[in-house]
């Protein structure tokens, strides 16, 4: 469903994505970890057509991405970002900001589409006419969540989805995104520092270290420790060890 | 006591309807570590945004008591507040890339939070500036030093955001989700460098997080908010042997990386947890 092969990014003259390349068939779920600011939002944003300066193959469904892509791309393939507040026009309640993709596609029920929507990501139908500087982090990232998944995607470009959520909500959406995988075969790329959220939604995990994907292992082999990258290691024994009582 | 809260209620009122937020909370605070952990929209961010009086306009907040080192915030003016706010007291806001000036680039902005607290020349602090972003392990400091807040990641400008209100050696951190962006091995050292600087200067703090391992580990005292209430509070290193029945279930939905799990158990929220 998804290739990218030595995709390279640059800003002015630093390149930030050094020749990263990995695949996800229809259905799976790839976990992208690594260090803070090593490309791994970058990489999302290029996948999602929102950076138009990159080298390299991306391809959905063996189709390869053109670096502007056509307006029915953005009902298949739907991104979460890291920064919620960023991503939410401050002045459009949430009922417009939920509107915008079906309206654009011509969907129909779209009353009954929002409804749906805010009970799937665990809101109170009372959220609909606010506006977002009116709920809490973790309110907003839900927002993100239900206008990604509301216009019916086949792909989501997950990026840190709920780490402003509290463990309840987020064991509500990763069960939710594993049932709309099952129901709809939905391809997922989720980007988190939490390995535990990643392994319990992807069978494969790339590590980014600067700009490089050092590493790709199972989920079962990064559960069981057999890493061979020093960073991986790292990672791992730090969240294990927090796994243990103080 | 460096922060004493005594039944905090804010509320939002519009002309139809009025909703409490947070409904009488307790909370004191010394030189220590207290987690607050809980549920998104409980009313976390805004206790903390009561304290630094930073409420929107909309917000009614009353309390018996709500002090900053014996400072009484609800009657504060708004010039005693700035006294305080970003010298006395830090708070790193969970939205960070959006508390910093987006036009302003980041050395500049770091740079200016040292020199209002501790003066000297615009090159003392600038270098002063680029030494805190290696502290908190940005890896070219002086390149993001010229960088804008739009060109950082997520985690960089969580990092910058730390480094700014580490600055002028706050004698309170408020630390509103400051990590959720980092990867554990940057966690890790920027909580080692929030640990220094609490045990060698005594400085207060006040961690929100949905880590509850981490804080956990971290802190020393907690408190689990559900529906604008301390539901209870503990020592930190208790929290995996916590009783009440909401802080329970909260544990019980962690995905763990040894234990795996096909389904999460989800949370049964009992209507006698807003009352109790
Ligand atoms: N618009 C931009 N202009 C210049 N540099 C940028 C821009 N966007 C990102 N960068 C740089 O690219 C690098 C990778 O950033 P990216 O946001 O992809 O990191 P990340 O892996 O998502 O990190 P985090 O885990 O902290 O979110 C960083 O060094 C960042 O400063
Ligand atoms: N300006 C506002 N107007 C109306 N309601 C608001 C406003 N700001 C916050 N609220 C509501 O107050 C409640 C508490 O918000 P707060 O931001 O303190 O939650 P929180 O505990 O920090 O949650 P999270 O973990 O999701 O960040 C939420 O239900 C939120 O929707
Ligand atoms: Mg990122
Ligand atoms: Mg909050």
């Amino acid at each position: 469903m998804i290739d990218v092969e030595n995709l390279r990014i640059r800003f002015g003259d630093r390149e930030v994505v050094k020749g990263v390349s990995f695949s996800v068939k229809k259905g799976d779920s790839f976990g992208i970890v690594g260090e803070s600011g090593s490309g791994k939002s970058t990489i999302l944003r290029a996948m999602a057509g929102l950076n138009e300066s990159w080298e390299g193959r991306i391809a959905f469904g063996g189709e390869p991405a053109a670096l502007k892509r056509p307006p029915g791309f953005f009902r298949r393939v739907q991104m979460v970002f890291q920064d919620p507040y960023g991503s939410l026009h401050p002045r459009q309640t949430i009922d417009r900001i939920l509107s915008e993709l079906p309206l654009v596609h011509g969907m129909d029920n779209i009353d009954k589409r929002i409804v749906q929507a805010l009970s799937d990501v665990a809101l109170p139908q009372a959220a609909r006419f606010r506006f977002p500087h009116q709920l809490s982090g973790g309110q907003r990232q839900r927002v993100a969540i239900a206008r990604a998944l509301i216009a019916d995607p086949q792909v989501l470009l997950l990026d840190e989805p709920t780490s402003a959520l509290d463990v309840s909500v987020q064991a509500e959406i990763l069960n939710l995104l594993s049932d709309l995988r099952e129901a709809r075969g939905l391809t997922y790329i989720l980007v988190s520092h939490n390995l535990a959220v990643i392994a319990h939604l992807c069978g494969q995990v790339g590590v980014m270290l600067n700009g490089e994907m050092v590493e790709q292992l199972s989920a079962e082999d990064l559960r069981a420790g057999k890493t061979s990258h020093a960073h991986t290691t790292e990672l791992r024994t730090l969240s294990v060890g927090l796994e243990e009582p103080a | 006591m460096l922060v004493d809260i005594q039944n905090l209620r804010i509320a939002f009122e519009s002309r139809s309807s009025r909703f409490e937020a947070v409904r009488g909370i307790s909370l004191s605070l010394g030189a220590e570590k207290l987690g607050i952990v809980g549920e998104s929209g409980s009313g976390k961010s805004l206790t903390a945004r009561a304290l630094m009086k930073l409420l929107p306009s909309n917000a009614a907040i009353t309390a018996d008591r709500l002090s900053f080192d014996g400072i009484d915030v609800l009657s504060a003016s708004e010039k005693q507040m700035r006294q305080i706010r970003g010298k006395r007291a830090g708070f790193i806001l969970q939205d960070p890339k959006y508390s910093l000036n987006p036009v302003m680039n980041i050395g500049r902005q770091v740079s200016e939070a040292w020199r209002t607290h501790k003066g000297g020349s615009k090159k003392q602090a600038l270098e002063a500036a680029i030494h805190l972003l290696d502290q908190v392990k940005i890896r070219n400091p002086r390149e993001v030093a010229a960088s804008y807040p739009h060109e950082v990641s997520g985690g960089m400008g969580q990092r910058v955001m730390i480094a700014m209100m580490l600055a002028p050696d706050p004698e309170l951190l408020i630390a509103d989700e400051p990590t959720s962006a980092l990867d554990a091995t940057v966690q890790a050292e920027i909580l080692r460098l929030i640990e220094e600087l609490v045990s060698e200067r005594n400085m207060g703090l006040i961690l929100i997080s949905h880590d509850l391992p981490l804080v956990s580990h971290f802190c020393d005292r907690v408190a689990v908010m559900y529906s604008g209430r301390v539901m209870e509070e503990l020592k930190a290193s208790e929290l995996l042997n916590a009783r009440h029945p909401y802080t329970k279930g909260l544990l019980n939905c962690m995905p763990s990386l040894t234990h795996p799990r096909d389904r999460l158990p989800v949370l049964n929220r009992d209507a006698s947890w807003l009352t109790a």
